[in-house]
C-alpha cells in the first residue's frame, strides 16, 4: 500500500467553484485529453439543487477521491460522469467525448445496496457482464478465461461458481471489482465501494486499485465517506457539498477550514483524518 | 376414452395447441415479471383486458359491427388489445415519472378497467349474442378455442418469442441492475416500455382463453417454481417455460378426466409443481 501518494505535487484550486485541475502525482506533464472534464455542471431534482456550478478536470492516471456529507451530490456527480444523468447546466466529458459515449473505456463499481440478492447468478456471470455488456446466456471459453483472470487479479478465483446470494459483502465487492476491471478500463469509477465491507476487505480493495493503477496507468475516481482513505490513497481530493468546497492534494483540502465549510461542522472522525 | 383418444378430438387439439403457446409466452415473460417484482402486473393487465373487452363489446354492439361479415371485427379483442397496451404504457409511465410504486400504479389501472368492464357489459342488452360470455371471460374457455383464435395466439406467440429471445441478454442485465446495464449502453427505459407492451399483448390474447382471474397464475407460478430450482437466469428461463407447458398439458388432461373447468386444473397443477420445487433441497 502506498501512503500519502498525493502529497508531493499538485495544481489545485481549493475552496473554489471555479475551474480546478488535478494531475497524477509525480507524473510528467501530459498532453492527453483529461480523463474527466466537467464544466459548470448543475443538476436539480424538482426544486432541490443537487449540484451547482461544479467544474473540475482530472488528468489520466490520477486517483481522485470525492468526499462530502450525505446528500452532497457525490453519487449524482458519478452518474453525470457515467452519462446516466444529463445535467441541466454545463456539460461533462470523458477523454474528450461526451459522458456515456464509450462505456467500454469505463469500469464502474456501484454501491452494494443496489444489488438484488434474489437474482440467480454466479460470480463468473457477473464478471462476464463487464466484458459483454449484456447478461450472458452462455459464457464462451474466451469470456470464461478473461473473467477468471479478472477474478484471479482481485484474489477471488475460488468464487467463480458461487451464487451471488451466498457471497459476503467483501466477496461481493471483489466480484464487482473484477467485473469493472475485466475489460481493462482506462477509468475506474467507484461509488462508496467500502460500504458494508470490513476493515481488512476495505484495505484489500485500496491495494487492488493501486496495483491496477500501477499496471495500467488508469484513472481512478472514488466516492467515499472515509476521509482517512482519501488522505492515504488519493492523489487528489474533491470536497463536495452541492458545490466544490475544495479541490487539490489531500494536504491542501483535508483541512479544518475546508471540511467545516463542506460538512457544516468538524466531527471527531473528520478531526482524526486531518 | 383413453388419453390418446382424447387427442384425436379436434377441440382438444386446438385447446392443447393454444395452451402450449400461451404457456411458452407466459413462461418466458414470467421470468422478467417475477425477477422485477411485478407479479401484480399480470393481474392488473388481465383486468385491463377485461375493461377493454367491455369497451370492445359495447363498440361492436352500438356501431352495428356485430353484423359485419369480417369475423375479427365482431370480436371485442381488437379493441381490448390496444386498450391493454395503453394501460401497460400508462403503468410504465406512472412508474417512471411519478413517485408511486408499481403496485399503486397497477392498482389504479386495475380498478378503473374493472369498473369500465362492469359498466359496459351491464349496458349491453342481455339478448345480444357476442359469442363470448362474461363467465368465459372471467374463468376462461380453453376448450372452445376456434381456428381463428389459434391463429391470433400463434401470431402473438411469434412476436413475443422473437422479442423476448432477442432482448433476453439486455433485459436480463437491466433486470439484475438497471443502473449498471445503462452504464453499458443498455436502453433500459425503452426495454421496460417494450416489455410492458409485450406483456399487454400476451395477456390480452391469453386472458380470453385462460380467463382473467387465472392469467396472473400463468405469469407468476411457473417462473416462481423455476426460480426455486435455477442457479442461472438461463436455467430459470428454460425451467419456467418447461413447467408452464407441463402444467398446461397435465392440467388439460386432468380437466377432461374429472370433468372440471380446465383453468382450475392447470393452475392447481402449476401450484402442485411449485410445492414440489419448494420442497426439494436447495443446492
Amino acid at each position: 500500500m502506498t501512503a500519502g501518494r498525493g502529497t508531493e505535487k499538485g495544481a489545485a484550486t481549493p475552496g473554489g467553484a471555479a475551474h480546478a485541475q488535478a494531475g497524477a502525482a509525480g507524473a510528467p506533464p501530459r498532453r492527453a485529453l483529461p480523463a474527466v472534464h466537467m464544466h459548470r455542471v448543475g443538476v436539480r431534482f424538482g426544486d432541490a439543487t443537487v449540484l451547482e456550478d461544479v467544474s473540475l478536470e482530472v488528468e489520466p492516471g490520477c486517483f481522485l477521491a470525492i468526499v462530502g456529507p450525505n446528500g452532497a451530490g457525490k453519487s449524482t456527480l458519478v452518474k453525470v460522469a457515467l452519462g446516466l444523468l444529463t445535467p441541466q447546466q454545463g456539460h461533462a466529458a470523458l477523454f474528450g467525448e461526451v459522458a456515456g459515449a464509450h462505456p467500454e473505456r469505463i469500469g464502474y463499481v456501484p454501491q452494494l445496496k443496489t444489488f438484488d440478492r434474489t437474482f440467480p447468478a454466479t460470480a463468473l456471470e457477473l464478471v462476464v457482464t463487464g466484458l459483454r455488456g449484456r447478461w450472458p446466456a452462455r459464457v464462451t471459453r474466451s469470456e470464461g478465461e478473461l473473467a477468471r483472470a479478472a477474478l484471479s487479479r482481485v484474489g477471488a478465483e475460488r468464487l467463480q461458481r458461487r451464487q451471488l446470494s451466498r457471497l459476503s459483502g467483501g466477496e461481493l465487492q471483489r466480484a464487482y471489482l473484477a467485473r469493472a476491471l475485466a475489460r481493462r478500463p482506462e477509468l475506474v469509477l467507484l461509488d462508496e465501494p467500502a460500504t458494508g465491507v470490513d476493515y481488512l476487505a476495505e484495505h484489500d480493495l485500496y491495494d487492488l486499485l493501486e496495483r491496477y493503477q500501477a499496471d495500467t496507468d488508469a484513472t481512478v475516481v472514488m466516492v467515499t465517506h472515509d476521509l482517512a482513505a482519501a488522505r492515504y490513497h488519493a492523489d487528489r481530493v474533491l470536497v463536495l457539498n452541492r458545490r466544490v468546497h475544495g479541490f487539490g492534494t489531500p494536504d491542501e483540502v483535508l483541512c479544518e477550514d475546508c471540511l467545516e465549510r463542506a460538512f457544516g461542522h468538524l466531527g471527531h472522525h473528520h478531526a482524526l483524518a486531518i | 376414452m383413453s388419453l390418446a383418444g382424447i387427442l384425436q378430438l379436434a377441440f382438444m387439439q386446438r385447446a392443447l395447441a393454444a395452451g402450449v403457446l400461451i404457456a411458452v409466452m407466459a413462461g418466458l415473460l414470467g421470468v422478467f415479471v417475477v425477477q422485477r417484482r411485478l407479479s401484480f402486473l399480470g393481474a392488473g393487465l388481465a383486468h385491463a383486458a377485461f375493461g377493454g373487452m367491455g369497451l370492445g363489446a359495447f363498440v361492436i354492439v352500438s356501431t352495428g359491427l356485430l353484423a359485419s361479415g369480417v369475423g375479427l371485427l365482431r370480436h371485442p379483442l381488437w379493441i381490448a388489445i390496444p386498450f391493454s397496451l395503453l394501460a401497460a404504457l400508462g403503468i410504465a409511465w406512472v412508474r417512471e415519472h411519478t413517485r408511486l410504486s408499481s403496485d399503486t400504479a397497477i392498482g389504479v389501472f386495475f380498478a378503473v378497467s374493472v369498473a369500465m368492464g362492469v359498466l359496459f357489459f351491464s349496458i349491453i342488452p342481455p339478448d345480444v349474442n357476442l359469442g363470448l360470455s362474461l363467465m368465459d371471460l372471467l374463468f376462461g374457455s380453453i376448450l372452445s378455442v376456434t381456428g381463428s383464435d389459434l391463429l391470433v395466439i400463434l401470431s402473438v406467440t411469434v412476436v413475443a418469442v422473437v422479442f423476448l429471445s432477442a432482448a433476453w441478454g439486455a433485459l436480463g442485465y437491466a433486470t439484475f441492475d438497471d443502473e449498471l446495464a445503462r452504464t453499458d449502453g443498455v436502453r433500459a427505459r425503452l426495454l421496460e416500455y417494450l416489455l410492458f407492451t409485450c406483456a399487454a399483448l400476451v395477456i390480452a390474447v391469453s386472458a380470453v382463453v385462460v380467463g382473467i382471474i387465472l392469467m396472473a397464475a400463468y405469469l407468476v407460478i411457473p417462473a416462481a417454481s423455476a426460480r426455486l430450482l435455477a442457479r442461472s437466469l438461463l436455467q430459470m428461463t428454460i425451467l419456467s417455460v418447461t413447467l408452464a407447458v407441463l402444467s398446461t398439458v397435465l392440467g388439460l388432461a386432468l380437466s377432461y378426466l374429472i370433468d372440471v373447468p380446465s383453468g382450475s386444473t392447470i393452475v392447481l397443477t402449476q401450484a402442485a409443481l411449485f410445492l414440489v420445487a419448494a420442497a426439494l433441497p436447495r443446492r
